[in-house]
C-alpha cells in the first residue's frame, strides 16, 4: 500500500510538472487530458485506500528522511487514517470535476496549459498537507498551497484588482502563518519531536507545563501552542479578522474559487485543527477561543452576503460563514463533526461556485445580480444544481447540509466550553440569514423579470457538457452525502481514533431518520423555511421591498456595504504605517549606512584586496614551487615553536 | 597459501576497468576511422557503468581485506568507487561534442580517461602505501598527458607542464614522507602505522617531520593554500573536457586517501596536525574566494572557488571525529557534483572555436537559452551554499561539525566567507537574467545530443536539496564512516 | 658497518637538491625532470636504508614500484617537454608565463 499512498501525490505532481515546463508543446488537448488523467487516478487510488481504511487500515511511516539537525528528524511521511481518508477522497474528487469543468471554462485563455499545471500542482501541495504525519511536511503543504492560492488569484496577472487581490491574500496569510511557525517552533521547543504521534502521546504530561510570560504571569504552554496554530487556522481558513482576503480572491478564475476558495485550501485551518484535537482537547481557553472566533465569522458575514450583488462575492461570503460554522463545531470540541461539515460542504459549496461560473459563462462574464434573471429557462441544468447546491447548504432534509448544521447546533447546545451559549445562538440565527441571502441568490438570478443586457439576451444559453456534467456529479454528493454519512459519523465510526472521540454531547448514535424526524419538531428548520418566505417576498412578491428596508436602515445598510470597515482600517494602518515606516528606514538606515558605508564599503575594499592578492599568482612554475616550499617550511615551523 | 585467500574480487571493478582501457586501445587502433568515434566512446561509457554496477553487485556491509592487505573494500570504498565511475561517465558523455569537436576524442583520450579512473579507484581501496602510491600516480599520470593531449594549444601544454613539475614534485614529497613513516613504524600497511604511531610521543621530531611532509603531499592533491598554485592554471588552461574530469570524481577519491592516510592512520597525532589544516582551510577559503571576485575567466573563478571549497571540505576533516569526517565526505561528493554540472554546462555552451570560458560570454544567456541559465542559476546557488540546493546542506553538516568539536572560532570567519564568495557566484547569475546578451550569437546548447541534455537536466534537479537523495547520500557518508572507526 | 644515519642524511641531501633544483632553476625544463628523479632517489635511498636495517623485504618491493612509476614518469615528462616544444619553440622556464593572475 505504501506506494499507493506515494503514487497518489506524485502522479499529480508530475503530471504538473510535465504540462508546466512542456505545455507549449504538448498543446491543449494533451495538458488537459494529462492532468485530468493524473487526477482522475489519484481520485480511484484515495477511494481504495479509503476502503482499505474503512476495513481497519492504517498507516503511519515515514517515507525519507529529508535531514537531521541536531536529532531531530525532519522526514516526508504519510499519516493514513479515517480522517486523512475522507479529505483525500474530497479533494481529489472535487478537483477532478474542477479539472473537468475548467475545459469549458477557460475554453478560450492564453494561459490554458499553465492553469492546469497549476491546478494539479495544487491537489499534490493539498494531498501532500492532508496526508501528512508529522508538522515540518504539514507546513510543506501548508505554504504550498498559499502559493498556489496566490498564483491562481493572479492568474489573470495582467488585471490590477488580481494583482491586487492575489498579494492582499499572500500579506494576510503570512499573518496567520506567523502564527503557525511559531506554534510549530513551540511544538518543537515543548516535546523536542515533530512527529505527530510522538507530539499527542507526550501531550498530557506536558499539560500543566508553563512559562513565565510578561509582568510574571504564568501561562501554560499547551494553551499557547493551540493559540498558535489557530492563528495559523485563522488565517487560511479566513477567519475574523483575517477573513479580508478571501472574498478578494474572487478575482481568480471562477473554478479556483471553487477548488481553493471553498472546497479544499479555506478548509485546511478546519483539518488542521481537527488533526490537533488531542493537544486543543487539553486547552479549555484554546477552545473556547475557536468557539467565539467562529461564532462571530459565522453570523458577520451571513449578514454581509446579503447585500452583495455580485454574484461570486455572495457565494463567497457564504463560504466565510460557513467556515465560521466549522469552526464553531471545533470549538464545541465536535471534531468529526466539523470534518463532516468540511465534506458535505466542500461538494455542495463547490457545486454553487461551478453554478455561478457555469451563469458567468453564459453571460459573458457578467457577474452582477441586478443584470441576470430568468435564467431558469434558459439554463435547466444549472438551474436544478444550483436549486440543490442551495437546498443543501440552507440545509433543508434530506440533502446534505441538513445534516451536517443539525449536527453542529446540536453539538453546540450541548457543549460546555465557555461561550458556548453565545454560540448558540448565533448559528441557530445563522440559519435564518443563511436560508436569506442564499434564495435570494437564487431568485436573483433564475427568477423574477429578465434583466439582462441586449447582448446576453440573445446568445444566452446553457452550457456544454464539459461544465454541466460536473455540476451533475456535485450534486449527487450534495444529495446523499449527508445521508450516508450522518449515522458513522455520530456513532463514531467514521473517523475512529483519527479524531477525539465526542463523547459526552448525548448526540451519539443518532442516525439519520432520528434526524429527520426531530428536526420538523426543531427551530433550525422552520428558520431555514422561514428565511426561504422572507426571500421570497422581498425578492419575488414585492421587488421594492428590499430597497425600502434598506433605506429604513440605512446605517445598518451602509455598514455591511463597507463590510464593517475592516479593509479600511487594514489598509490605514498596515498598508500605509508600514510604508511610511519602510520608507523612513530606507532613506536612513538602508541607503546611508547599509548601502553606502557597510555594502559598497566592503566591497570595494575587497575588490581592491582581490586584485592585489591575486597578482602572487605570477605564472612562473619556479614561483609556485616556491610558494609550496614555504608553506612546508612554515608548517615545520610552527611544529617546532610550538 | 591458496588463491582464495586472495579475495581478489575485492578490486573486480578496477579489475574491468584496466582490461576494458587496454581493450578500447587496441580496438581503436583496429577500427575504420568513422566507427572510431562512436564504438570507442560507446565502450568507454559502458565500461564506467559495468564497473559502477559491478560496484554494486559486490558491495560489502563489512570490511574486508584483499590482496594480502594490499586492498581494503568498505563502505567508504564502495561508495567512493560508485561515485567516481558515475561522475566519469557523466563528465565523459558532457565532454563528448566538445572533445570532438577539438579533435581530441581518440582511443588515447578514452583510453587515459579510463586508466585515470582505475588509478582514483585503486587510491580508494588503497590499504597500503603501495596501493596508494601506484593508485596517485596512476592517476596523475593520466591526467597529464589528457591535459597535453590538446598539443596544439599554448595554453594546454603550458598547464601540462606545470601540474606535471608541481604533481611531481608534490608526489616526491610525498613519497619521502613514506619512506620516513616506513622507517619509523617499520610497516607499510595502513593498520600496522596506525598501532604503530599511537606508540610515539606527540612532538617526536621525526615523526612530526613525516607527519607535515604526508600533510604537504595530500594537500597538494587537494589545492589548498599554499600548495595551491596549479589549480587556477590546470584549470583554465585544460581543454574543459578534462578540466570536468579532473574537477569532479578525483574530490571524492582524495577525501578517501586523506581519510585513511591522515585521519585514521595518524589520528594518533590528531593535536598535531588539527592547527594545521585550520590554518590552512582558513587560508584557503580566504584566498580562494578573495581572488575569484578578480577574475574575468569562467574556468579560473571556478578554480579559485574550488580552492576555497576544498576548504570547507577540510573544516570537515580537521573536526577529527567521525561527524566531521561523514561531513566531509558528504561535501567531497556534493561538491563533484556540482561541479560536474558547472562544466557541463560550460561545456554545452561552447562550440566550435568558442570556448565559453570568459564571464562576459554569459551576459543575456537567460535570453538566448534560458533553459542552459537556469541550471547554471543552480549550480551557482548551490556553489554559494544558498538554502534550497545541496551546497547549503554541504556547507551545514561541515559547519555542524566544526562547532561540534568546540572550534566556534574556526567557524565564524569561514562563514564570514562564505558571504564574500556569495558575491562573485551571484555576479555570474546577475550577467545571465540582468545583462543584455553580447552581439555575436553563440552556439546554442540545443546543439549539443540529447543523452548529455537529459543528463543534464537530472544533475540540476539533483541540486535541488528537497530530493531524496541527499538524505540517503547523508545517512550511507555517516555509515560508512562509523564503520570505518569502529 | 655504515649506520643507518649516513644513509639518512645522504637521502635528505639528494632530497633537498632536488627540491632546491625545482623552485632555482629559471632556465631549462630539461633540469627540472633531473630535479625530479632526483627527489625520487632519495626516497628510494630512504627505503633501502630502511628495508636493509628493519630486515623487512617490503621496503625493496616498494623501490622497484618507484623505480617503475619514475620510468613512466619522466617519459611523460619528456612527452610533454616536446608539445611544449613544438608549439613555443622554447624550453624556456621562464617562458611558461601565459597562465597567470
Amino acid at each position: 500500500m505504501e506506494t499507493v499512498y506515494l503514487l497518489i501525490p506524485l502522479v499529480c505532481l508530475a503530471a504538473a510538472v510535465l504540462v508546466g515546463l512542456a505545455g507549449q508543446w504538448l498543446g491543449r488537448r494533451a495538458a488537459h487530458s494529462i492532468t485530468i488523467g493524473a487526477v482522475a487516478m489519484a481520485f480511484v487510488l484515495s477511494v481504495v485506500v479509503a476502503v482499505e481504511v474503512a476495513g481497519g487500515q492504517r498507516f503511519d511511516g515515514s517515507v525519507y528522511i529529508w535531514a537531521v539537525s541536531d536529532g531531530i528528524q525532519f522526514e516526508i511521511g504519510f499519516l493514513i487514517d479515517q480522517l486523512s481518508a475522507v479529505m483525500m477522497v474530497v479533494v481529489t474528487f472535487v478537483s477532478l470535476m474542477v479539472h473537468v469543468y475548467t475545459i469549458g471554462y477557460m475554453h478560450d485563455d492564453p494561459g490554458y496549459t499553465r492553469f492546469f499545471s497549476y491546478i494539479s500542482l495544487f491537489t499534490f501541495a493539498m494531498l501532500m498537507l492532508v496526508m501528512s504525519n508529522n508538522f515540518l511536511q504539514l507546513f510543506f503543504g501548508w505554504e504550498a498551497v498559499g502559493l498556489l492560492s496566490y498564483l491562481l488569484i493572479g492568474f489573470w496577472f495582467e488585471r490590477e484588482s488580481a494583482n491586487f487581490a492575489s498579494l492582499k491574500a499572500f500579506l494576510v496569510n503570512r499573518v496567520g502563518d506567523l502564527g503557525f511557525l511559531l506554534g510549530i517552533a513551540a511544538i518543537l521547543y515543548v516535546f523536542g519531536s515533530l512527529d505527530y504521534a510522538a507530539v499527542f502521546a507526550s501531550a498530557p504530561q506536558h499539560a500543566t507545563e508553563t512559562m513565565t510570560g510578561i509582568l510574571g504571569s504564568q501561562w501554560r504552554w499547551l494553551t499557547i501552542i493551540c493559540l498558535l496554530l489557530f492563528v495559523g487556522a485563522m488565517g487560511k481558513s479566513a477567519q475574523v479578522p483575517l477573513h479580508v482576503w478571501l472574498p478578494d480572491s474572487m478575482e481568480g478564475p471562477t473554478p479556483i474559487s471553487a477548488l481553493i476558495h471553498a472546497a479544499t485550501m479555506v478548509t485546511a485551518g478546519i483539518f488542521m485543527v481537527a488533526r490537533m484535537s488531542p493537544l486543543f482537547e487539553l486547552s479549555q481557553t484554546a477552545l473556547s477561543v475557536v468557539l467565539i472566533i467562529g461564532a462571530v465569522t459565522t453570523i458577520s458575514m451571513a449578514l454581509i452576503a446579503l447585500v452583495q450583488n455580485d454574484i461570486k462575492r455572495v457565494v463567497a461570503y457564504s463560504t466565510l460563514s460557513q467556515l465560521g460554522y466549522m469552526t464553531v463545531a471545533l470549538g464545541a470540541s465536535a471534531y468529526s463533526i466539523a470534518i463532516f461539515h468540511l465534506a458535505t460542504h466542500a461538494f455542495f459549496k463547490a457545486l454553487l461556485f461551478l453554478a455561478a461560473g457555469s451563469v458567468i459563462i453564459a453571460l459573458h462574464h457578467e457577474q452582477d445580480m441586478r443584470r441576470m434573471g430568468a435564467l431558469w429557462k434558459r439554463m435547466p441544468v444549472t438551474y436544478l444544481t444550483a436549486l440543490i447546491g442551495t437546498l443543501a447548504l440552507v440545509g433543508i432534509p434530506p440533502f446534505a447540509g441538513f445534516f451536517s448544521k443539525d449536527a453542529i447546533i446540536e453539538a453546540v447546545a450541548l457543549s460546555h466550553t465557555p461561550g458556548a451559549k453565545f454560540a448558540y445562538v448565533v448559528v441557530v440565527a445563522g440559519v435564518f440569514v443563511t436560508a436569506l441571502y442564499s434564495f435570494r441568490l437564487i431568485f436573483m438570478v433564475f427568477h423574477g423579470p429578465s434583466r439582462l443586457s441586449e447582448d446576453n439576451r440573445k446568445h444566452a444559453r446553457e452550457s456544454p457538457w464539459v461544465v454541466t456534467v460536473p455540476l451533475i456529479l456535485l450534486a449527487i454528493p450534495s444529495v446523499l452525502a449527508g445521508l450516508v454519512l450522518v449515522g458513522p459519523t455520530l456513532s463514531g465510526h467514521l473517523f475512529g481514533e483519527s479524531v477525539m472521540p465526542i463523547d459526552g454531547h448525548g448526540i451519539n448514535g443518532y442516525g439519520a431518520t432520528d434526524m429527520l424526524v426531530h428536526a420538523w419538531v426543531s427551530l433550525p428548520l422552520w428558520l431555514a423555511i422561514a428565511g426561504i418566505a422572507v426571500a421570497w417576498i422581498l425578492y419575488l412578491r414585492s421587488p421594492h421591498a428590499a430597497s425600502r428596508i434598506a433605506n429604513r436602515f440605512r446605517l445598518l445598510h451602509e455598514i455591511l456595504i463597507r463590510k464593517y470597515g475592516v479593509d479600511e482600517l487594514y489598509e490605514r494602518v498596515f498598508a500605509d504605517g508600514g510604508q511610511a515606516l519602510g520608507r523612513t528606514l530606507w532613506k536612513f538606515g538602508d541607503r546611508l549606512i547599509i548601502d553606502d558605508t557597510l555594502v559598497n564599503g566592503t566591497a570595494k575594499l575587497v575588490g581592491r584586496l582581490s586584485g592585489v592578492v591575486r597578482s602572487l599568482q605570477t605564472g612562473y612554475v619556479y614561483h609556485y614551487a616556491f610558494a609550496m616550499i614555504i608553506g612546508l617550511v612554515a608548517l615545520m615551523s610552527w611544529f617546532l615553536w610550538t | 597459501m591458496r588463491l582464495s585467500d586472495l579475495q581478489i574480487w575485492t578490486i573486480t571493478p578496477e579489475i574491468i576497468v584496466a582490461i576494458m582501457a587496454c581493450a578500447i586501445l587496441m580496438i581503436d587502433v583496429a577500427m575504420p576511422e568513422r566507427a572510431r568515434k562512436t564504438i570507442g566512446f560507446g565502450l568507454t561509457v559502458s565500461t564506467l557503468l559495468l564497473a559502477a554496477i559491478a560496484v554494486v553487485v559486490g558491495q560489502d556491509a563489512g570490511y574486508t581485506i584483499g590482496l594480502y592487505g594490499l586492498v581494503v573494500q568498505d563502505r567508504v570504498s564502495d561508495i567512493a568507487k560508485l561515485g567516481i565511475c558515475l561522475i566519469t561517465a557523466v563528465a565523459l558523455v558532457y565532454g563528448r561534442s566538445y572533445t570532438e569537436e577539438r579533435n581530441l576524442l581518440r582511443g588515447e583520450f578514452l583510453a587515459l580517461a579510463l586508466f585515470g579512473t582505475v588509478g582514483m579507484m585503486v587510491m580508494v581501496s588503497a590499504n597500503h602505501l603501495i596501493t596508494l602510491y601506484i593508485g596517485l600516480e596512476l592517476f596523475s599520470l593520466c591526467l597529464y598527458a589528457l591535459i597535453a593531449l590538446h598539443r596544439d594549444s599554448a595554453e594546454a601544454t603550458e598547464a601540462a607542464m606545470k601540474y606535471f613539475v608541481l604533481g611531481a614534485l608534490a608526489s616526491g614529497i610525498l613519497l619521502y614522507a613514506m619512506s620516513l613513516l616506513y622507517g619509523l613504524t617499520g610497516t607499510l600497511e595502513l593498520a600496522g602505522i596506525r598501532q604503530s604511531v599511537s606508540g610515539f610521543s606527540a612532538d617526536d621530531l621525526p615523526l612530526a617531520v613525516a607527519l607535515i611532509l604526508v600533510i604537504v603531499g595530500l594537500l597538494f592533491k587537494l589545492g589548498a593554500v599554499p600548495f595551491h598554485m596549479w589549480v587556477p592554471d590546470v584549470y583554465a588552461g585544460s581543454p574543459t573536457s578534462v578540466t570536468a574530469y579532473l574537477a569532479s570524481a578525483p574530490k571524492i577519491a582524495a577525501f578517501v586517501i586523506i581519510l585513511r592516510l591522515l585521519a585514521i592512520s595518524l589520528e594518533p597525532l590528531l593535536e598535531v596536525w588539527q592547527d594545521m589544516l585550520i590554518a590552512v582551510a582558513l587560508l584557503s577559503i580566504g584566498f580562494g574566494n578573495l581572488v575569484a571576485i578578480a577574475q574575468r575567466n569562467m574556468k579560473r573563478m571556478l578554480a579559485y572557488s574550488t580552492i576555497s571549497h576544498m576548504g570547507f571540505f577540510l573544516l570537515g576533516i580537521l573536526s577529527g571525529d567521525s561527524v566531521g569526517y561523514s561531513a566531509a565526505m558528504l561535501y567531497a561528493v556534493i561538491h563533484a557534483v556540482v561541479s560536474l554540472g558547472v562544466f557541463g554546462c560550460i561545456l554545452h555552451f561552447s562550440g566550435e572555436g568558442f570556448e565559453a570560458d570568459q564571464l562576459d560570454d554569459y551576459r543575456g544567456l537567460s535570453k538566448t537559452d534560458p533553459w542552459l541559465a537556469f541550471l547554471m542559476l543552480l549550480f551557482m546557488l548551490s556553489l554559494a551554499g544558498v538554502p534550497p540546493t545541496v551546497g547549503f546542506y554541504a556547507k551545514l553538516s561541515v559547519f555542524q561539525a566544526v562547532i561540534g568539536a568546540g572550534l566556534l572560532w574556526v567557524a565564524v570567519p569561514a562563514a564570514l566567507f562564505v558571504v564574500v564568495g556569495a558575491f562573485y557566484y551571484l555576479r555570474v547569475v546577475k550577467l545571465m537574467y540582468f545583462d543584455e546578451p553580447v552581439a555575436k550569437t553563440p552556439v546554442r546548447s540545443s546543439a549539443a545530443p540529447l543523452e548529455s541534455r537529459a543528463l543534464l537536466t537530472v544533475n540540476g534537479l539533483l541540486i535541488i536539496g528537497i530530493m531524496p537523495w541527499i538524505g540517503v547520500i547523508a545517512e550511507a557518508c555517516r555509515n560508512a564512516i562509523l564503520l570505518v572507526g569502529s | 658497518m655504515i649506520p643507518l644515519s649516513h644513509y639518512l642524511v645522504l637521502g635528505a641531501i639528494l632530497f633537498s637538491i632536488g627540491v632546491v633544483g625545482i623552485f632555482l632553476n629559471r632556465k631549462n625544463l630539461v633540469v627540472l625532470l633531473m630535479a625530479i628523479e632526483l627527489l625520487l632517489l632519495a626516497a628510494n635511498m630512504n627505503f633501502i636504508a630502511f628495508s636493509h636495517y628493519l630486515g623487512d623485504l617490503a621496503g625493496q618491493v616498494f623501490v622497484f614500484f618507484i623505480l617503475t612509476v619514475a620510468a613512466a614518469e619522466s617519459a611523460i615528462g619528456l612527452a610533454i617537454l616536446i608539445v611544449v616544444f613544438r608549439s613555443r619553440r622554447t624550453i624556456n622556464v621562464q617562458d611558461l608565463d601565459r597562465l597567470q593572475g
